[in-house]
């Protein structure tokens, strides 16, 4: 998606608004937004309230330059409101996380382990706790395949796809019944 | 009323102002004066909890004035349905309704039920609400009625008698709110509404927050039906969301009561055990639930695929069935008692985000081991050494996962916003590192447990093994470096179904079948992906001349924007008038036409009579716009589907200053208080807590500050937390403007900055100045910026129908100084 955008400031225009062009070094008149030389423009979408609003994601050598409101959408009209504005930071930040930090029983240090393990060892923990509590029946014998044992929280933050992938697998295919979200608070 | 709409959702709020400068009025009634309040033609103050007072007063006014709408109530809602002559209102037992049983502190509702021929077999489970699924008795479909009003028994009637008592002098005395302010803002919601004009109200979690909050809702939704402001253009009642894909996560969702689209959750307490007992009892002959079966058998084929079969109930036993409650709160005592052992968190973080957070800390250190997955090292994440209460890391067994997540712009996805619009986001960059989407970690967590089962041949691991789970893309997009990430279009393709035998794309969930030959993982967004190639979520294009906007993102059902949009045209199908036409019924073309997708049987005349002997819509007349009611009647009064009361009725929360002034039972009587010695809830009046709390949001921080106080450009505009107290309650504990203070309720106690502001109104309530004070909910002990955590202060407590905690009023005290 191309967005054309005019850079500099246009003298002539303030002319026809009644102003007189001030006096501006060549620097002023030259500078642009950073925006104009970006390798493309991605659609978005805010990831803080639940109005929607539209962002396009500037980025130059596989990196994010900026982000700002898309003009082209009818719900915020190329707008974003302070957090909005300030998504940028929210995903390129020095204080991110990048690896997987685990903390073991009693340790009282995070260590940095690869990604992996931590998916592999993950998977033991949720069979192993599946297993100890699993119940398949209530005590008056209804079917009721349930690990009472495991419960997940989260998330009104994702996608739906990722919402999805969740309840399918932590309730359709473990028997997990605690699933819950921000909804419910 | 119960949002703070120019704070927590400005950009939302351009649209309320783009109207007010042609010329609407807007009005913001609430305990607090915020930028909403100060950008509004008329602030009203109201004691925070005392919403039903309000509302009912707003109700009285209309009903009493005779202001309301009345072809359109005659027509559209069950205001002429007979009730059981057995019900017996809560006027009438001093606030508590027909059915209740002392001991177990629950409704049978059978008496709330309509007059009218028993409906024997599946029509009696017409108790279908989504949410709520225990106890609640059927609404007969085809009530008994009596067009003129007059019976004694009619919805109408009851509704009057049970709001008499609401009049503008009760209203003021419970809320605080000077009588003639809320005439002000009755004469002007009522001169607003009818054939020419229609007013919109919106809601935030001031309302749902609540010990009683569906029924605020509901209340908004009786009068919204009075005056003819629901299904139309300008009307209804906006749900304001607090996050980017809430509603979406409601709908597939993430919640332990509904399966996908608003489907019961199979439960062992109701007669569930066999795919054709739980069809039974969930599905509803009269009206658009009918083709339930349809949905559910499609999302068995969507989840388990060529396993789902008819000889085995389509896996339905594979699905885990809930016994009780699992809702968060009821999962966060079972965590601290430790019946629960590994808890996964996405995106949330209790340990700061939820009621009584230092309870959901403590419940943390019960388990044997945590994941949480965050861009950020969430409070939730820390819990083992950097809490308030100082845990020494060496008493504590958890075991601690910290997974990096990746951000929108990283990952293909999609968000579905507060008025049910999906839209996708693409991906722009990698994430960094070892950081992946949710969708990666899920599914690759999904492939290691497959694989960990692969040889096991026990029954309860079939249904994993079962699960149909193919969502690499064919080949990888060569521009980004991770390339075992799943297509999120290849999920949302099964979430919007497809033919089983050719694996072409659904049109829309009209094309679903109960024979197994389709699936679909979410009924309610089948369309979004209606062909091979064409994601509408996608779809970016404004339509120039329709400013409905419908090509831009998809707004499930249907991409209807307004729901029962039926109801915008008259029983004849005729508009209400020019000025507020929008969908209505072309007689030439024998169809609804309008500038939306009609939420209506598209070639279905306005004539067209209901058919006793037919099933599902067929039981609709041509004038009957809510099709998911097996009336097809908008419901001022609920027959059934709530456990709490068939009509709103003002009870105190459960931590008041005052004692209820219309009823001796205080509060709610079915509200779930989480009795444990660790939750304390104040009793009224208690001298020690004289002051009611509220919490709220800041535009620039959110939540509890995983996304924002990493922030170094919002951490400047909003550093420190803070509470919002009177000049008039300042000088009592002589407290000046940025002093530290210190909030105390029966749970906790926290230091804060005062903010001395004459935003925070003293009210007057019966006769006594009530004080409130107003708590921002951002702060954490992680982050650039710290500060105190107001849920520490928040009761556990569980509303009956939703099981949601009560934020939004609370008692407490204030002093100067700080924590010892």
């Amino acid at each position: 998606m191309a967005v054309e955008r005019e850079g500099g400031l246009d003298l002539g225009m303030l002319g026809r608004l009644g102003m007189a062009p001030q006096p501006m070094s060549r620097e002023s008149i030259e500078k642009a937004p950073r925006t104009r030389t970006a390798d493309k423009v991605v659609a978005s979408v805010c990831p803080y309230c639940a109005v929607g609003c539209s962002q396009l994601v500037y980025v130059k050598d596989k990196r994010i330059i900026d982000i700002e409101g898309n003009p082209a959408s009818p719900i915020n009209e190329g707008t974003l409101c302070p957090k909005g504005a300030s998504t940028y930071q929210y995903l390129v930040n020095p204080n991110r996380m990048t690896t997987v930090k685990y903390r073991a029983p009693y340790s009282d240090h995070w260590e940095d382990r690869p990604l992996d393990w931590a998916i592999d060892r993950i998977a033991e923990r949720i069979r192993d706790v599946r297993e100890a509590s699993f119940v398949e029946r209530t005590p008056d014998g209804k079917l009721i395949n349930q690990t009472p044992g495991i419960a997940t929280l989260g998330g009104a933050t994702m996608d739906i796809e990722e919402n999805y992938l969740i309840k399918k697998l932590f309730n359709g295919g473990l028997g997990v019944v605690s699933i819950e979200n921000q909804a419910r608070i | 009323m119960g949002s703070n709409m120019a704070e927590a959702h400005p950009v939302g709020f351009r649209w309320p102002m783009k109207a007010k400068e042609r010329g609407a009025t807007l009005i913001h009634v609430d305990p607090h004066f915020s930028r909403t309040s100060a950008s509004c033609d008329l602030y009203v103050p109201i004691r925070s909890g005392t919403d039903i007072a309000f509302l009912g007063g707003l109700i009285n006014y209309v009903l009493t004035n005779d202001l309301w709408f009345h072809e359109y109530v005659l027509a559209y809602t069950n205001a002429s349905s007979l009730i059981d002559p057995d019900y017996r209102d809560a006027e009438d037992g001093d606030g508590i309704f027909s059915g209740f049983d002392d001991k177990a502190k629950k409704y049978d509702n059978r008496s709330w039920t309509y007059k009218g021929p028993a409906m024997e077999g599946p029509e009696d489970a017409a108790s279908h609400s989504g949410h709520g699924q225990e106890g609640t008795s059927p609404a007969k479909h085809r009530p008994d009625r009596d067009e003129t009003l007059q019976d004694p028994h009619c919805v109408f009637q009851i509704m009057k008698r049970h709001y008499a008592r609401y009049t503008p002098e009760m209203v003021e005395k419970i809320t605080g709110t000077p009588k003639a302010l809320f005439l002000r803002v009755a004469d002007i919601l009522t001169k607003n509404s009818g054939r020419e004009r229609t007013s919109a109200i919106c809601y935030a979690v001031g309302w749902t927050q609540q010990s009683f909050g569906p029924q605020i809702i509901r209340a908004a939704g009786i009068l919204q039906l009075l005056l003819g402001n629901i299904g139309r253009p300008g009307g209804g009642i906006m749900a304001l969301r607090g996050h980017a894909s809430i509603q979406g996560s409601t709908d597939v969702p993430t919640l332990f009561d509904l399966l996908p689209g608003y489907l019961p959750q199979p439960a062992s307490f109701k007669p569930d055990g066999s795919l054709d007992d739980y069809l039974k009892g969930a599905t509803v002959n009269s009206g658009y639930w009918s083709n339930l079966p349809k949905f559910m058998i499609s999302l068995l084929k969507a989840w388990y695929g060529d396993a789902a079969q008819k000889d085995n109930d389509y896996g339905y036993d594979w699905i885990g069935k809930i016994t009780g409650d699992h809702s968060h709160i009821a999962t966060a005592t079972e965590m601290a008692d430790g019946k629960i052992k590994g808890f996964i968190v996405f995106g949330q973080n209790p340990a700061a985000g939820s009621p009584h957070a230092s309870f959901q800390r403590k419940a943390l250190k019960q388990l044997d081991w945590l994941v949480t997955v965050d861009l950020y090292e969430t409070e939730t994440a820390a819990f083992w050494y950097g809490a308030p209460e100082r845990p020494n890391p060496k008493d504590i067994k958890t075991e601690v996962f910290l997974i990096p997540a990746a951000g929108p712009a990283e990952k293909d996805g999609t968000f579905t916003n507060t008025q049910r619009l999906l839209q996708f986001h693409d991906k722009a960059v990698d994430p960094p590192g070892d950081t992946r989407s949710d969708t990666w970690f899920v599914y690759h967590l999904g492939m290691r447990l497959k694989a960990l089962y692969r040889d096991s041949t026990h029954p309860k691991d079939q249904g994993l093994l079962s699960l149909t789970w193919d969502y690499l893309p064919e080949r990888p997009d060569p521009e980004f470096r991770i390339k075992d990430e799943p297509s999120a279009e290849k999920i949302l393709k099964e979430i919007n179904g497809y033919t089983v035998a050719d694996r072409k794309q659904l049109k829309d969930f009209e094309h679903l079948k109960t024979d197994g030959s389709t699936a679909c993982g979410v009924w309610i967004y089948a369309g979004v992906f209606p062909e091979e190639g064409k994601n509408l979520a996608r779809s970016r294009q404004r339509t120039p001349g329709n400013y409905v906007e419908p090509d831009w993102g998809f707004a499930w059902p249907a991409n209807r924007r307004i729901l029962y949009n039926r109801a915008s045209a008259d029983p004849s199908g005729k508009p209400w008038s020019e000025r507020k036409k929008y969908i209505y019924w072309d007689a030439a073309r024998k169809r609804w036409t309008g500038p939306d997708v009609p939420d209506f049987p598209q070639t279905k005349a306005p004539d067209t009579p209901a058919r006793d002997d037919g099933t599902g819509m067929d039981k609709h007349s041509g004038s009957d716009p809510f099709s998911l009611k097996p009336d097809g009647r908008g419901w001022l009064f609920a027959p059934s589907g709530l456990k709490d009361g068939p009509l709103p009725t003002h009870y105190e929360p459960l931590e008041s200053p005052v004692t209820n002034l219309l009823y001796r039972q205080q509060s709610s009587p079915v509200v779930n208080r989480v009795p444990r010695p660790d939750n304390p809830i104040s009793a009224p009046g208690d001298p020690r807590y004289p002051y009611v709390a509220t919490t709220y949001r800041v535009t620039e921080q959110y939540l509890s500050g995983v996304m924002s106080r990493w922030n170094s450009w919002l951490d400047e505009l909003q550093p420190e937390m803070f509470a919002e107290i009177s000049p008039e309650l300042a000088g009592e504990h002589g407290i000046t403007n940025t002093d530290w203070m210190v909030v105390r309720s029966a749970r906790a106690e926290i230091e804060c900055r005062a903010l001395v502001t004459e935003r925070m109104r003293p009210l007057t309530i019966d006769g006594r100045t009530v004080h409130v004070v107003g708590l921002p909910i951002h702060w954490g002990y992680k982050g650039l910026v710290t500060g105190a955590i107001t849920n520490d202060l928040v009761e556990l407590s569980e509303e009956p129908n939703v099981y949601i905690q009560e934020d939004k009023a609370f008692t407490c005290n204030v002093r100067k100084g700080r924590l010892t």
